[in-house]
């Protein structure tokens, strides 16, 4: 086609670019990063199609840890599920759990008592602390500060897992809701724990802030970086901090007001531009507002039982009927939607997994930015495969 | 000024560094196999099997095998078979047990599923995780021998939660008591107002089913006789089942009530 005489490959994957035709121009590179890859956040694979260094088209690959999560739901009992669905996110497994109940609970018109909400709230935003810290630590790994802002994330999430695991008996697998309240009371003790973190929490997000905030390196890779359009996001169905990051004010905490959120007085973080810096800022604004919650609901967390006493371990069979619960996670909207026909199993059950449909417009953020940049984007997308591939 | 970022963050990483020697919360590691923090109470990591006695753990199971954890268990790794005889348990009350009990703990996950929908306390969460081994099969399928431990472990590890436990049993056993007796009393009463029956029907060997038809005097020479005798099927260690009714400290008769 050139007339240099010169064969030109096919263009890879369907991708066309013009300047293939230019005999001085280079082929097209089709590299497959992953699945083991470090800066894929597990077994996630990206298939990158480059000219130079800049990406003409991008296909994300995934499934590699597929576990056949639905199925199973179908297949075990309500309460069997219960522990499944922490391995969904396996970073957040409270309000994957909360989810679940919430579900299960508005299928069966289970009332959950007071106290066991507000642990339920108190659990889900130290569940969103530690995965906005955890994020703010992989996204500076991705970018290149190798160890330092990451190991001091680690540090204090693993202060949080430490009050998970004395209050659940463990620290990632917490499976601790159930339908119509919680497993485990918190101890007075425990709650001292709770509010010396919570009150401690804000003095090392100033210290992150001070660390890497105005740093001039971060600002260069993010800031323009993966812009994504307010209109692109609500299309594609995307939620959480990813599209508030975008301008969009929609937290299901305000919209559904789930629970007893309600009672408590916080800000909703919007961003401006969409890209990467203000995915990376909105994250760090959340923890902010989260802390604000956990003091409120700490203050006023009222006696009382945490369980339903009429709420049944065994034998539960909710009536034939549909429902859907939805929470908000701290990667997005996290929900569970359960068909039951009077049997002990759940004849339908789906999850609506917030960092799945968030990766769907990977390739519209990455298209025209360089290699390195794909990466940083992935990292700001904040997944976990384990609910990705189900 | 373009690096003044840059500078600020050298502050903080110097501070953490010189914070490390000094301040326990930003040195928040240890040296793990020579030092070990503490668990916490509530800590899960795989199941075992309360047994009454320490001596004879076998004799004194309390689970009856009623299988409900085995259906319960998400991954499916608990595997029962139930035994052709009955021997009597705690309360004296004759009841099956798991003649096979077997926990595959590569396959657990360590959810406490087990532990909730069990309706006679008879199995808990262990403490034990340092259980790597060389042996990918045979080293991780636990038998019944290697997951019956005493009530005083359980104390031991779980000392609250133990001691509601024992509280509810207790007070489960007071309550089935009672009810046996005032059924006894009322079963007397009738007899009695039955108007110079010649014989009251209370013989000892309808004692198993029928709680009302014994008088309190009678009961107590019925934990004596262990029936069948419980042959525990094929355990080489402490297979002294006869010991087993001795310590059973209330001598209610038969507590069939729930």
């Amino acid at each position: 086609m050139s007339n240099s005489g010169l064969e030109f490959p096919a263009p890879v994957g369907g991708s066309h670019v013009a300047a293939v035709h230019d005999p001085f121009h280079g082929d097209l590179l089709e590299v497959s990063m992953g699945p083991h890859h470090p800066s894929t956040h597990g077994v996630f694979r990206m298939m990158v199609t480059l000219d130079g260094e800049t990406i003409v088209k991008l296909k994300p690959v995934f499934g590699y840890l597929h576990r056949n999560h639905e199925k199973l739901g179908e297949n075990t009992s309500y309460l069997a599920s219960m522990p499944y669905t922490d391995r969904l996110d396996y970073l957040n497994s409270m309000t994957n759990n909360w989810a679940y109940a919430l579900a299960v609970e508005k299928l069966a018109g289970q009332p959950v008592p007071e106290r066991a909400e507000y642990l339920r709230v108190i659990l889900a935003e130290l569940t969103r602390l530690l995965n906005h810290v955890c994020l703010a630590g992989f996204l500076l790994q991705d970018t290149g500060a190798s160890g330092t802002p990451l190991m001091y994330a680690f540090r204090e999430r693993e202060k949080i897992l430490d009050l998970f695991e004395s209050l659940s008996g463990s620290r990632m697998m917490c499976n601790y809701q159930r339908f119509g309240g919680c497993r485990v009371d918190a101890s007075p003790e425990w709650l001292a724990g709770a509010k010396h973190i919570t009150d401690n929490f804000g003095r090392f997000l100033d210290e992150y802030e001070e660390l890497i905030t105005g740093n001039e390196i971060l600002m260069a890779r993010t800031q323009g970086v993966g812009a994504l359009s307010p209109e692109l996001a609500i299309s594609a169905g995307i939620t959480g901090p990813m599209l508030r990051a975008t301008g969009v004010d929609y937290d299901l905490r305000k919209v559904d007001a789930y629970g007893v959120y309600s009672r408590f007085n916080f800000r909703v973080p919007l961003g401006d531009h969409g890209d990467t810096y203000d995915r990376y800022m909105i994250r760090v604004l959340e923890m902010r507002e989260s802390i604000t919650i956990l003091q409120q609901a700490l203050r006023d967390l009222p006696a009382g039982p945490i369980m339903d006493p009429k709420a049944k371990i065994r034998g539960f069979r909710p009536k034939a009927g549909e429902a859907y619960g939805r929470i908000e996670g701290p990667k997005g909207e996290i929900g569970f939607y359960l068909i039951s026909d009077g049997s002990p199993n759940p004849y339908r059950y789906r999850v609506r997994p917030p960092s799945f449909v968030n990766l769907t417009v990977l390739e519209d953020m990455c298209l025209g930015q360089t290699i390195a940049d794909a990466v940083i984007i992935l990292g700001s997308v904040d997944i976990v495969l384990g609910e990705v591939d189900r | 000024m373009l690096g003044s970022g840059l500078l600020q963050g050298l502050k903080v990483t110097a501070k953490n560094i010189a914070g490390s020697f000094h301040d326990p919360e930003r040195l928040v590691t240890v040296e793990y196999p020579e030092q070990k923090t503490k668990l916490p109470e509530n800590y899960r990591n795989f199941p075992f099997l309360v047994s009454e006695n320490a001596t004879d753990p076998m004799g004194t199971l309390r689970c009856v095998a009623c299988q409900i954890c085995e259906k319960e268990c998400p991954p499916q790794c608990i595997y029962i078979e139930k035994s052709k005889d009955k021997k009597p348990d705690a309360a004296g009350k004759m009841q099956v047990y798991p003649a096979v009990f077997d926990i595959d703990t590569s396959v657990c996950m360590s959810c406490q599923i087990c532990v909730e929908v069990c309706p006679f306390e008879a199995i808990k969460m262990d403490q034990v995780f340092e259980i790597a081994t060389t042996d990918r099969f045979n080293a991780l399928l636990l038998d019944r021998n290697q997951l019956a431990k005493p009530n005083s472990y359980y104390h031991q590890i779980h000392p609250t939660e133990a001691a509601e436990v024992d509280g509810r049993l207790l007070a489960e056993r007071k309550a089935a008591e009672e009810k046996a007796k005032a059924a006894a009393a009322a079963a007397a009463a009738k007899a009695a107002a039955a108007a110079a029956a010649p014989k009251p029907v209370a013989t000892p060997t309808a004692t198993a089913g029928a709680p009302g038809a014994v008088a309190a005097t009678v009961s107590v020479a019925k934990p004596a006789t262990p029936p069948a005798a419980a042959p525990v099927s094929a355990t080489p260690p402490a297979a002294a089942p006869a010991a087993s009714p001795a310590q059973n400290a209330p001598a209610s008769d038969g507590k069939a009530a729930p």
